[in-house]
Protein backbone atom coordinates (compact mmCIF):
# COMPACT_ATOMS: atom_id res chain seq x y z
CA UNK A 1 0.00 0.00 0.00
CA UNK A 2 2.75 2.13 0.99
CA UNK A 3 5.12 1.85 -2.12
CA UNK A 4 1.92 2.49 -4.16
CA UNK A 5 1.30 5.74 -2.88
CA UNK A 6 5.22 6.46 -2.75
CA UNK A 7 5.07 5.40 -6.68
CA UNK A 8 2.36 7.49 -6.99
CA UNK A 9 3.42 10.64 -5.08
CA UNK A 10 6.89 10.42 -7.72
CA UNK A 11 4.82 10.85 -10.35
CA UNK A 12 2.58 13.62 -9.80
CA UNK A 13 5.67 15.43 -8.16
CA UNK A 14 7.16 14.85 -11.64
CA UNK A 15 4.19 15.79 -13.32
CA UNK A 16 4.16 19.37 -11.29
CA UNK A 17 7.97 19.33 -12.37
CA UNK A 18 7.08 19.51 -16.07
CA UNK A 19 4.23 21.75 -15.61
CA UNK A 20 6.35 23.73 -13.03
CA UNK A 21 8.96 24.84 -15.52
CA UNK A 22 6.11 25.30 -18.57
CA UNK A 23 4.31 27.80 -16.54
CA UNK A 24 7.74 29.47 -15.48
CA UNK A 25 8.77 30.27 -18.84
CA UNK A 26 5.90 32.60 -19.58
CA UNK A 27 5.49 36.50 -17.12
CA UNK A 28 1.51 35.60 -16.69
CA UNK A 29 2.03 32.55 -14.96
CA UNK A 30 5.51 32.21 -13.62
CA UNK A 31 4.84 32.91 -10.25
CA UNK A 32 1.98 30.00 -9.73
CA UNK A 33 4.66 27.80 -12.04
CA UNK A 34 7.33 27.98 -8.80
CA UNK A 35 4.24 27.08 -6.30
CA UNK A 36 3.16 24.26 -8.51
CA UNK A 37 6.89 22.85 -8.70
CA UNK A 38 7.31 23.63 -4.83
CA UNK A 39 4.45 21.51 -3.82
CA UNK A 40 5.21 19.02 -5.89
CA UNK A 41 8.32 18.64 -3.97
CA UNK A 42 7.25 18.76 -0.69
CA UNK A 43 5.15 16.08 -1.94
CA UNK A 44 8.15 13.56 -3.04
CA UNK A 45 9.85 14.33 -0.08
CA UNK A 46 7.56 13.66 2.47
CA UNK A 47 6.33 10.78 0.75
CA UNK A 48 10.48 9.92 0.73
CA UNK A 49 10.17 10.11 4.36
CA UNK A 50 7.15 7.69 5.51
CA UNK A 51 6.80 5.64 2.94
CA UNK A 52 9.88 4.51 1.62
CA UNK A 53 10.92 0.92 2.08
CA UNK A 54 13.84 -1.32 0.81
CA UNK A 55 13.38 -4.94 0.85
CA UNK A 56 10.25 -3.97 2.94
CA UNK A 57 12.12 -2.09 5.77
CA UNK A 58 11.34 1.83 6.03
CA UNK A 59 13.76 4.39 7.16
CA UNK A 60 15.01 5.17 9.52
CA UNK A 61 16.96 7.98 11.94
CA UNK A 62 13.71 10.83 11.74
CA UNK A 63 15.73 12.64 14.29
CA UNK A 64 18.94 13.05 12.18
CA UNK A 65 16.43 13.52 8.61
CA UNK A 66 14.30 16.00 10.59
CA UNK A 67 17.00 17.87 11.81
CA UNK A 68 18.53 18.24 8.73
CA UNK A 69 15.29 19.30 7.06
CA UNK A 70 14.86 21.62 9.85
CA UNK A 71 18.40 23.70 9.43
CA UNK A 72 17.96 23.31 5.77
CA UNK A 73 14.52 25.16 6.21
CA UNK A 74 15.80 27.76 8.39
CA UNK A 75 18.94 28.93 7.27
CA UNK A 76 17.66 28.80 3.20
CA UNK A 77 14.44 30.90 3.69
CA UNK A 78 16.58 33.15 5.92
CA UNK A 79 19.27 33.65 3.46
CA UNK A 80 17.02 33.73 0.58
CA UNK A 81 14.93 36.50 2.40
CA UNK A 82 17.71 38.68 3.52
CA UNK A 83 19.57 38.85 0.31
CA UNK A 84 19.81 42.25 -1.69
CA UNK A 85 17.70 42.53 -4.80
CA UNK A 86 21.49 43.08 -6.40
CA UNK A 87 22.97 39.59 -5.47
CA UNK A 88 20.49 37.21 -6.25
CA UNK A 89 22.54 35.90 -8.86
CA UNK A 90 25.18 34.96 -6.10
CA UNK A 91 22.61 33.69 -4.52
CA UNK A 92 21.59 31.63 -7.49
CA UNK A 93 24.95 30.15 -7.83
CA UNK A 94 25.23 29.42 -3.94
CA UNK A 95 22.21 27.02 -3.49
CA UNK A 96 23.25 24.96 -7.47
CA UNK A 97 26.16 24.65 -5.15
CA UNK A 98 24.72 23.06 -2.87
CA UNK A 99 23.24 20.76 -4.86
CA UNK A 100 25.86 19.23 -6.32
CA UNK A 101 27.37 18.70 -2.92
CA UNK A 102 24.41 17.02 -2.15
CA UNK A 103 24.61 14.93 -5.05
CA UNK A 104 28.49 14.05 -4.85
CA UNK A 105 27.86 13.57 -0.63
CA UNK A 106 25.27 10.86 -1.55
CA UNK A 107 27.86 9.18 -4.26
CA UNK A 108 30.48 9.19 -2.17
CA UNK A 109 28.22 7.08 0.83
CA UNK A 110 27.07 4.89 -1.45
CA UNK A 111 30.41 3.94 -2.84
CA UNK A 112 30.89 3.34 0.91
CA UNK A 113 28.22 1.06 0.49
CA UNK A 114 29.19 -0.87 -2.62
CA UNK A 115 32.73 -1.61 -1.41
CA UNK A 116 32.08 -2.61 1.67
CA UNK A 117 29.41 -5.20 -0.03
CA UNK A 118 30.37 -7.90 -2.28
CA UNK A 119 27.33 -8.08 -4.44
CA UNK A 120 27.20 -9.81 -8.00
CA UNK A 121 29.71 -7.81 -9.77
CA UNK A 122 27.75 -6.80 -13.35
CA UNK A 123 25.09 -4.90 -11.18
CA UNK A 124 28.34 -3.52 -9.28
CA UNK A 125 30.01 -2.00 -12.42
CA UNK A 126 26.41 -0.46 -13.08
CA UNK A 127 25.99 1.11 -10.15
CA UNK A 128 29.94 2.02 -10.22
CA UNK A 129 29.62 3.91 -13.66
CA UNK A 130 26.44 6.02 -12.17
CA UNK A 131 28.23 6.72 -8.47
CA UNK A 132 31.32 8.04 -10.41
CA UNK A 133 29.45 10.19 -12.58
CA UNK A 134 27.24 11.79 -9.40
CA UNK A 135 30.30 12.25 -7.94
CA UNK A 136 32.48 14.28 -10.60
CA UNK A 137 29.23 15.96 -12.22
CA UNK A 138 28.22 17.17 -8.71
CA UNK A 139 31.94 17.98 -7.24
CA UNK A 140 32.55 20.14 -10.44
CA UNK A 141 28.92 21.88 -9.82
CA UNK A 142 30.00 22.37 -6.31
CA UNK A 143 33.45 23.74 -6.40
CA UNK A 144 32.42 26.06 -9.92
CA UNK A 145 29.78 28.04 -8.30
CA UNK A 146 31.31 28.46 -5.27
CA UNK A 147 33.71 30.12 -7.73
CA UNK A 148 31.06 31.75 -9.62
CA UNK A 149 29.68 33.10 -6.39
CA UNK A 150 32.90 34.43 -5.13
CA UNK A 151 33.03 36.10 -8.44
CA UNK A 152 30.03 37.76 -8.68
CA UNK A 153 30.53 38.92 -5.17
CA UNK A 154 33.61 40.61 -5.97
CA UNK A 155 35.61 37.93 -3.50
CA UNK A 156 37.33 36.10 -6.66
CA UNK A 157 38.96 37.59 -9.23
CA UNK A 158 39.63 36.45 -12.81
CA UNK A 159 42.60 34.04 -13.00
CA UNK A 160 43.92 32.36 -16.22
CA UNK A 161 47.43 31.29 -16.91
CA UNK A 162 49.17 30.19 -19.70
CA UNK A 163 47.74 26.56 -21.53
CA UNK A 164 44.77 26.52 -18.93
CA UNK A 165 42.55 24.50 -21.19
CA UNK A 166 45.13 22.05 -21.95
CA UNK A 167 45.62 21.59 -18.45
CA UNK A 168 41.87 21.52 -17.62
CA UNK A 169 41.62 18.78 -20.58
CA UNK A 170 44.47 16.42 -18.72
CA UNK A 171 42.01 16.88 -15.26
CA UNK A 172 39.76 16.12 -17.32
CA UNK A 173 41.71 12.50 -19.06
CA UNK A 174 42.27 11.67 -16.00
CA UNK A 175 39.30 11.79 -14.35
CA UNK A 176 38.18 9.30 -17.65
CA UNK A 177 41.50 7.19 -17.05
CA UNK A 178 40.39 7.03 -12.84
CA UNK A 179 37.25 6.03 -13.15
CA UNK A 180 37.66 3.57 -15.92
CA UNK A 181 40.82 1.86 -14.19
CA UNK A 182 38.10 1.58 -11.06
CA UNK A 183 35.78 0.17 -12.86
CA UNK A 184 38.01 -2.73 -14.59
CA UNK A 185 40.54 -3.56 -12.80
CA UNK A 186 39.94 -5.11 -9.44
CA UNK A 187 42.27 -2.43 -7.42
CA UNK A 188 43.31 -3.29 -3.94
CA UNK A 189 42.57 -0.32 -2.23
CA UNK A 190 39.47 1.35 -4.46
CA UNK A 191 38.89 4.00 -2.13
CA UNK A 192 42.54 5.43 -2.81
CA UNK A 193 41.63 6.10 -6.55
CA UNK A 194 37.92 7.14 -5.28
CA UNK A 195 39.00 10.12 -3.76
CA UNK A 196 41.79 10.52 -6.03
CA UNK A 197 38.47 11.25 -8.39
CA UNK A 198 36.71 13.10 -6.02
CA UNK A 199 39.66 15.80 -5.52
CA UNK A 200 40.34 15.69 -9.24
CA UNK A 201 36.84 17.13 -9.82
CA UNK A 202 36.78 19.59 -7.18
CA UNK A 203 40.03 21.32 -8.48
CA UNK A 204 38.42 20.66 -12.10
CA UNK A 205 35.54 22.64 -11.25
CA UNK A 206 37.49 25.45 -9.76
CA UNK A 207 39.78 25.88 -12.87
CA UNK A 208 36.63 25.57 -15.21
CA UNK A 209 35.36 28.76 -13.78
CA UNK A 210 38.42 30.71 -12.94
CA UNK A 211 39.44 31.94 -16.27
CA UNK A 212 35.66 33.29 -17.22
CA UNK A 213 34.93 36.71 -16.78
CA UNK A 214 32.90 38.10 -14.48
CA UNK A 215 29.98 39.58 -16.75
CA UNK A 216 29.57 35.88 -18.20
CA UNK A 217 28.86 34.36 -14.94
CA UNK A 218 25.28 34.16 -15.63
CA UNK A 219 26.02 32.09 -18.76
CA UNK A 220 28.21 29.74 -16.43
CA UNK A 221 25.90 29.33 -13.46
CA UNK A 222 23.11 28.33 -15.90
CA UNK A 223 25.57 25.66 -17.36
CA UNK A 224 26.42 24.69 -13.87
CA UNK A 225 22.83 24.22 -13.11
CA UNK A 226 22.25 21.96 -15.71
CA UNK A 227 25.13 19.65 -14.41
CA UNK A 228 23.50 19.67 -11.24
CA UNK A 229 20.44 18.42 -12.70
CA UNK A 230 22.19 15.66 -14.62
CA UNK A 231 24.09 14.91 -11.19
CA UNK A 232 20.64 14.51 -9.58
CA UNK A 233 19.53 12.29 -12.12
CA UNK A 234 22.33 9.94 -11.48
CA UNK A 235 20.78 9.59 -7.94
CA UNK A 236 17.76 8.61 -9.70
CA UNK A 237 19.29 5.91 -11.73
CA UNK A 238 20.94 4.62 -8.76
CA UNK A 239 17.67 3.80 -6.98
CA UNK A 240 15.71 3.33 -9.70
CA UNK A 241 13.79 6.76 -8.64
CA UNK A 242 11.81 8.61 -11.19
CA UNK A 243 11.11 11.18 -9.40
CA UNK A 244 14.92 12.25 -8.84
CA UNK A 245 15.12 11.12 -12.79
CA UNK A 246 12.45 12.86 -14.23
CA UNK A 247 13.80 16.61 -12.35
CA UNK A 248 17.27 16.00 -12.59
CA UNK A 249 16.78 14.91 -16.60
CA UNK A 250 14.20 17.76 -16.71
CA UNK A 251 16.64 20.51 -15.61
CA UNK A 252 19.65 19.10 -17.07
CA UNK A 253 17.90 19.48 -20.75
CA UNK A 254 15.88 22.35 -20.02
CA UNK A 255 18.90 24.03 -18.01
CA UNK A 256 21.49 23.59 -21.35
CA UNK A 257 18.76 24.85 -24.02
CA UNK A 258 18.75 28.36 -21.34
CA UNK A 259 22.11 28.57 -21.31
CA UNK A 260 22.58 28.06 -25.16
CA UNK A 261 19.66 30.78 -25.22
CA UNK A 262 21.74 33.20 -22.93
CA UNK A 263 24.38 32.97 -24.74
CA UNK A 264 22.26 33.97 -28.03
CA UNK A 265 20.79 36.91 -26.53
CA UNK A 266 24.57 38.24 -26.30
CA UNK A 267 25.11 37.23 -29.74
CA UNK A 268 27.81 34.70 -28.61
CA UNK A 269 28.42 30.93 -28.64
CA UNK A 270 28.94 28.68 -26.03
CA UNK A 271 32.42 27.35 -26.44
CA UNK A 272 33.37 31.46 -26.86
CA UNK A 273 31.97 32.26 -23.69
CA UNK A 274 33.90 28.84 -22.01
CA UNK A 275 37.09 29.19 -23.57
CA UNK A 276 36.96 33.32 -22.36
CA UNK A 277 37.03 36.15 -24.49
CA UNK A 278 35.87 38.20 -21.84
CA UNK A 279 38.95 37.81 -19.47
CA UNK A 280 42.07 36.60 -21.54
CA UNK A 281 41.61 39.13 -24.09
CA UNK A 282 40.35 41.99 -22.03
CA UNK A 283 44.16 43.23 -21.67
CA UNK A 284 45.04 43.12 -25.36
CA UNK A 285 41.98 45.61 -26.37
CA UNK A 286 42.62 48.33 -23.62
CA UNK A 287 45.05 49.13 -25.85
CA UNK A 288 43.03 51.06 -28.29
CA UNK A 289 43.74 54.50 -28.13
CA UNK A 290 41.85 57.74 -29.25
CA UNK A 291 40.32 58.98 -26.34
CA UNK A 292 39.93 62.76 -26.62
CA UNK A 293 38.06 64.27 -24.46
CA UNK A 294 34.51 63.83 -22.28
CA UNK A 295 32.65 66.68 -21.68
CA UNK A 296 30.41 67.16 -18.41
CA UNK A 297 26.96 68.07 -17.58
CA UNK A 298 25.47 70.27 -15.03
CA UNK A 299 22.58 69.33 -13.02
CA UNK A 300 20.31 72.34 -13.87
CA UNK A 301 21.48 71.72 -17.45
CA UNK A 302 20.67 68.54 -17.58
CA UNK A 303 17.07 68.77 -15.72
CA UNK A 304 16.37 71.56 -17.89
CA UNK A 305 17.38 69.28 -21.50
CA UNK A 306 15.16 66.20 -20.12
CA UNK A 307 12.02 68.53 -18.99
CA UNK A 308 11.73 70.17 -22.30
CA UNK A 309 12.11 66.72 -24.38
CA UNK A 310 9.66 64.94 -26.00
CA UNK A 311 10.48 61.87 -25.58
CA UNK A 312 13.06 60.31 -22.70
CA UNK A 313 14.77 57.00 -23.05
CA UNK A 314 16.41 55.91 -19.46
CA UNK A 315 18.66 52.71 -20.16
CA UNK A 316 19.44 51.20 -16.84
CA UNK A 317 22.51 49.08 -16.01
CA UNK A 318 24.53 47.76 -13.26
CA UNK A 319 25.46 51.06 -11.70
CA UNK A 320 21.44 51.20 -11.00
CA UNK A 321 21.35 48.06 -9.45
CA UNK A 322 23.75 48.75 -6.67
CA UNK A 323 22.82 52.43 -6.28
CA UNK A 324 19.27 50.84 -5.60
CA UNK A 325 18.15 53.59 -7.51
CA UNK A 326 15.31 52.17 -8.82
CA UNK A 327 12.45 53.96 -7.09
CA UNK A 328 14.14 57.56 -7.35
CA UNK A 329 14.63 56.65 -11.04
CA UNK A 330 10.59 55.93 -11.26
CA UNK A 331 10.14 59.47 -9.33
CA UNK A 332 11.87 61.03 -12.40
CA UNK A 333 9.84 58.78 -14.83
CA UNK A 334 6.89 60.35 -13.15
CA UNK A 335 7.44 63.86 -12.64
CA UNK A 336 8.69 63.95 -16.46
CA UNK A 337 5.65 62.41 -17.11
CA UNK A 338 3.61 65.09 -15.38
CA UNK A 339 5.30 67.65 -17.65
CA UNK A 340 4.41 65.73 -20.89
CA UNK A 341 7.43 64.28 -21.29
CA UNK A 342 7.16 60.30 -22.66
CA UNK A 343 9.45 58.69 -20.44
CA UNK A 344 10.25 55.26 -22.12
CA UNK A 345 13.35 52.37 -20.62
CA UNK A 346 15.41 50.63 -23.13
CA UNK A 347 16.32 47.29 -21.23
CA UNK A 348 19.14 45.30 -22.83
CA UNK A 349 19.06 41.33 -22.31
CA UNK A 350 21.91 41.70 -20.75
CA UNK A 351 22.13 44.50 -18.65
CA UNK A 352 23.47 44.16 -15.17
CA UNK A 353 24.81 41.31 -13.75
CA UNK A 354 21.87 39.25 -15.49
CA UNK A 355 19.45 38.21 -17.79
CA UNK A 356 15.76 39.98 -17.04
CA UNK A 357 18.05 41.54 -14.10
CA UNK A 358 16.73 45.76 -14.84
CA UNK A 359 13.23 44.04 -14.96
CA UNK A 360 13.04 42.51 -11.79
CA UNK A 361 14.83 45.74 -10.73
CA UNK A 362 12.24 48.27 -12.64
CA UNK A 363 9.31 46.10 -11.31
CA UNK A 364 10.84 46.40 -7.74
CA UNK A 365 9.96 50.02 -7.92
CA UNK A 366 6.18 49.94 -9.62
CA UNK A 367 7.56 50.82 -12.74
CA UNK A 368 4.70 49.79 -15.01
CA UNK A 369 4.75 46.87 -17.46
CA UNK A 370 4.79 48.27 -21.31
CA UNK A 371 7.29 51.24 -20.21
CA UNK A 372 10.28 48.54 -20.80
CA UNK A 373 10.79 48.18 -24.10
CA UNK A 374 13.34 45.52 -25.34
CA UNK A 375 16.15 46.26 -27.21
CA UNK A 376 15.41 45.74 -31.26
CA UNK A 377 12.14 48.22 -30.24
CA UNK A 378 14.54 50.65 -28.17
CA UNK A 379 16.55 50.55 -31.35
CA UNK A 380 13.81 51.38 -33.01
CA UNK A 381 12.60 54.20 -31.06
CA UNK A 382 16.01 56.08 -30.65
CA UNK A 383 16.05 58.14 -33.82
CA UNK A 384 12.67 59.90 -32.54
CA UNK A 385 13.96 60.17 -28.41
CA UNK A 386 15.47 63.83 -28.33
CA UNK A 387 17.31 62.70 -24.74
CA UNK A 388 19.34 59.11 -23.55
CA UNK A 389 19.46 59.12 -19.82
CA UNK A 390 22.34 56.35 -19.08
CA UNK A 391 21.71 54.85 -15.40
CA UNK A 392 24.91 53.37 -14.64
CA UNK A 393 25.12 51.11 -18.18
CA UNK A 394 28.32 50.56 -19.98
CA UNK A 395 29.28 47.44 -22.28
CA UNK A 396 25.25 47.41 -23.84
CA UNK A 397 26.14 50.95 -25.07
CA UNK A 398 29.44 49.94 -26.18
CA UNK A 399 29.68 51.39 -29.73
CA UNK A 400 32.79 49.60 -30.31
CA UNK A 401 30.55 46.27 -30.24
CA UNK A 402 29.94 47.20 -33.54
CA UNK A 403 32.77 48.63 -34.92
CA UNK A 404 35.46 47.11 -33.71
CA UNK A 405 36.58 43.70 -34.29
CA UNK A 406 39.03 43.48 -31.87
CA UNK A 407 37.13 44.53 -29.14
CA UNK A 408 35.76 41.03 -26.86
CA UNK A 409 32.70 42.49 -27.01
CA UNK A 410 32.74 42.49 -30.80
CA UNK A 411 29.22 40.78 -31.90
CA UNK A 412 26.98 41.72 -29.25
CA UNK A 413 23.77 43.29 -29.97
CA UNK A 414 23.85 47.01 -28.37
CA UNK A 415 21.48 49.56 -27.83
CA UNK A 416 22.23 52.50 -30.29
CA UNK A 417 21.81 55.30 -28.53
CA UNK A 418 23.76 57.08 -30.80
CA UNK A 419 20.96 57.81 -32.84
CA UNK A 420 18.98 59.86 -30.58
CA UNK A 421 19.53 63.74 -30.03
CA UNK A 422 21.76 63.51 -26.89
CA UNK A 423 23.02 61.00 -24.72
CA UNK A 424 23.43 61.73 -20.92
CA UNK A 425 25.63 59.33 -19.23
CA UNK A 426 25.37 58.90 -15.35
CA UNK A 427 28.31 57.00 -14.46
CA UNK A 428 30.27 57.45 -10.68
CA UNK A 429 33.55 57.77 -12.48
CA UNK A 430 35.34 56.98 -15.81
CA UNK A 431 36.25 53.50 -14.81
CA UNK A 432 35.73 51.06 -17.61
CA UNK A 433 33.05 48.40 -16.90
CA UNK A 434 32.47 44.96 -16.50
CA UNK A 435 34.48 43.71 -19.27
CA UNK A 436 37.44 46.05 -18.54
CA UNK A 437 36.87 47.53 -21.81
CA UNK A 438 37.14 51.81 -22.81
CA UNK A 439 33.83 52.78 -24.14
CA UNK A 440 34.39 55.60 -27.08
CA UNK A 441 31.15 56.82 -26.28
CA UNK A 442 32.00 58.91 -23.58
CA UNK A 443 34.16 60.70 -26.07
CA UNK A 444 31.55 61.45 -28.75
CA UNK A 445 30.20 64.85 -28.94
CA UNK A 446 26.48 63.66 -28.51
CA UNK A 447 27.41 62.10 -24.68
CA UNK A 448 27.55 64.55 -22.57
CA UNK A 449 28.71 63.09 -18.41
CA UNK A 450 26.97 63.03 -15.43
CA UNK A 451 29.39 62.24 -12.40
CA UNK A 452 28.45 60.56 -9.45
CA UNK A 453 26.40 58.07 -7.48
CA UNK A 454 22.66 56.55 -9.34
CA UNK A 455 20.86 57.43 -6.93
CA UNK A 456 22.44 60.98 -5.29
CA UNK A 457 22.06 62.41 -8.69
CA UNK A 458 18.77 61.35 -9.35
CA UNK A 459 17.11 62.71 -6.57
CA UNK A 460 19.61 65.93 -7.69
CA UNK A 461 17.55 65.40 -11.19
CA UNK A 462 14.23 65.27 -9.37
CA UNK A 463 14.97 68.17 -7.03
CA UNK A 464 15.97 70.67 -10.11
CA UNK A 465 13.08 68.87 -12.08
CA UNK A 466 10.39 70.07 -9.45
CA UNK A 467 12.37 73.60 -8.98
CA UNK A 468 12.11 74.70 -12.81
CA UNK B 1 31.25 -4.76 -23.06
CA UNK B 2 28.51 -7.36 -22.61
CA UNK B 3 28.00 -6.59 -19.11
CA UNK B 4 27.34 -2.89 -20.20
CA UNK B 5 25.16 -4.21 -22.75
CA UNK B 6 23.51 -6.40 -20.47
CA UNK B 7 22.84 -3.71 -17.82
CA UNK B 8 21.74 -1.48 -20.80
CA UNK B 9 18.68 -4.30 -21.29
CA UNK B 10 17.65 -4.18 -17.53
CA UNK B 11 17.25 -0.31 -17.21
CA UNK B 12 16.14 0.27 -20.40
CA UNK B 13 12.39 2.21 -19.00
CA UNK B 14 15.20 4.23 -17.37
CA UNK B 15 16.77 4.83 -20.19
CA UNK B 16 13.64 5.76 -21.68
CA UNK B 17 12.64 8.02 -19.29
CA UNK B 18 16.01 9.75 -19.63
CA UNK B 19 15.42 10.37 -23.93
CA UNK B 20 11.59 11.71 -23.13
CA UNK B 21 12.88 13.99 -20.60
CA UNK B 22 15.47 15.58 -22.66
CA UNK B 23 12.72 15.93 -25.48
CA UNK B 24 10.46 17.40 -22.70
CA UNK B 25 12.81 19.51 -21.35
CA UNK B 26 13.72 21.65 -23.98
CA UNK B 27 10.13 21.43 -25.63
CA UNK B 28 8.85 23.55 -22.63
CA UNK B 29 11.13 26.32 -21.87
CA UNK B 30 11.93 26.76 -25.90
CA UNK B 31 9.83 29.99 -26.14
CA UNK B 32 10.63 31.69 -22.99
CA UNK B 33 11.31 35.56 -23.65
CA UNK B 34 14.82 36.69 -22.38
CA UNK B 35 12.90 38.56 -19.42
CA UNK B 36 12.61 35.39 -17.95
CA UNK B 37 16.17 33.73 -17.99
CA UNK B 38 16.86 34.33 -14.52
CA UNK B 39 13.94 33.43 -12.64
CA UNK B 40 13.49 30.33 -14.99
CA UNK B 41 17.29 29.51 -13.89
CA UNK B 42 16.52 30.00 -10.62
CA UNK B 43 13.10 27.74 -10.69
CA UNK B 44 15.28 24.68 -12.46
CA UNK B 45 17.75 25.44 -9.74
CA UNK B 46 14.98 24.65 -6.99
CA UNK B 47 13.85 21.42 -9.11
CA UNK B 48 17.01 19.87 -9.02
CA UNK B 49 17.16 19.81 -5.19
CA UNK B 50 14.75 16.64 -5.79
CA UNK B 51 18.34 15.37 -5.04
CA UNK B 52 17.31 15.46 -1.35
CA UNK B 53 15.65 12.68 -1.66
CA UNK B 54 18.37 10.74 -2.51
CA UNK B 55 20.23 12.42 0.61
CA UNK B 56 16.77 11.18 2.70
CA UNK B 57 17.27 7.71 1.25
CA UNK B 58 21.16 8.01 2.32
CA UNK B 59 20.41 9.09 5.99
CA UNK B 60 17.32 6.93 6.46
CA UNK B 61 19.18 3.65 5.48
CA UNK B 62 22.78 4.31 7.44
CA UNK B 63 22.99 2.00 10.22
CA UNK B 64 23.39 3.83 13.53
CA UNK B 65 27.17 2.93 13.51
CA UNK B 66 28.47 3.73 10.46
CA UNK B 67 29.08 7.30 11.21
CA UNK B 68 30.67 8.08 7.85
CA UNK B 69 27.09 7.24 6.09
CA UNK B 70 25.39 9.64 9.27
CA UNK B 71 27.65 12.17 9.08
CA UNK B 72 27.41 12.45 5.22
CA UNK B 73 23.80 11.99 4.94
CA UNK B 74 23.45 14.60 7.24
CA UNK B 75 25.26 17.07 5.78
CA UNK B 76 23.74 15.69 2.55
CA UNK B 77 20.03 16.47 3.95
CA UNK B 78 21.08 19.87 5.03
CA UNK B 79 22.83 21.22 2.06
CA UNK B 80 19.95 19.40 -0.12
CA UNK B 81 17.31 21.27 1.83
CA UNK B 82 19.17 24.69 1.72
CA UNK B 83 18.80 24.06 -2.02
CA UNK B 84 15.38 23.71 -2.35
CA UNK B 85 13.65 25.70 -0.17
CA UNK B 86 16.60 28.74 -0.60
CA UNK B 87 15.48 28.22 -4.83
CA UNK B 88 12.15 28.19 -4.30
CA UNK B 89 12.00 30.87 -1.97
CA UNK B 90 14.87 33.12 -4.28
CA UNK B 91 12.81 32.12 -7.68
CA UNK B 92 9.13 33.72 -5.75
CA UNK B 93 10.82 36.72 -4.78
CA UNK B 94 12.06 37.90 -8.02
CA UNK B 95 8.79 36.21 -9.81
CA UNK B 96 7.23 38.72 -6.90
CA UNK B 97 8.61 41.55 -8.76
CA UNK B 98 6.60 40.65 -11.71
CA UNK B 99 3.21 40.80 -10.54
CA UNK B 100 1.06 43.21 -12.26
CA UNK B 101 -0.09 46.01 -9.92
CA UNK B 102 -3.60 47.94 -10.88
Amino acid sequence: MGINILALSYLIASVTFIVGLKMLSNPASARRGNMVAAVGMVFAIFATIFLYEEQSEGLGNYGWIFGGLIIGTVVGTLAAKKVKMTAMPQMVSLFNGMGGACAALISIVEFDHLVHSASSESIQNGSLLIIMLGLIIGSVSFSGSMVAWGKLDGRVGDYAFKGQHIFNLVLLGAMIALTSYLMLATSASPAFYFYVVLAIALIYGIFFVLPIGGADMPVVISLLNSFTGVAAACGGFLYDNNAMLTGGILVGAAGTLLTILMCRAMNRSLTNVLIGSFGGGAATAAASGAQGTYKEISLSDAAVVMSYANKVMIVPGYGLAVAQAQHACHELEKILTDKGVEVKYAIHPVAGRMPGHMNVLLAEADVSYDRLMEMEQANEDFPTTDVVLILGANDVVNPAAKTDPASPIYGMPILEVEMAKTVIVNKRSMKPGYAGIENDLFFRPKASMLFGDAKKVLQDLIAEVKNL
Amino acid sequence: MEQLLQWFTQHQQIIYIVVLMVFVGIEVIGRVPSVLHTPLMSGANAIHGVVIIGAIIVMGKAEPDNYLALALGFVAVIVGTLNVVGGFVVTDRMLEMFRKKK
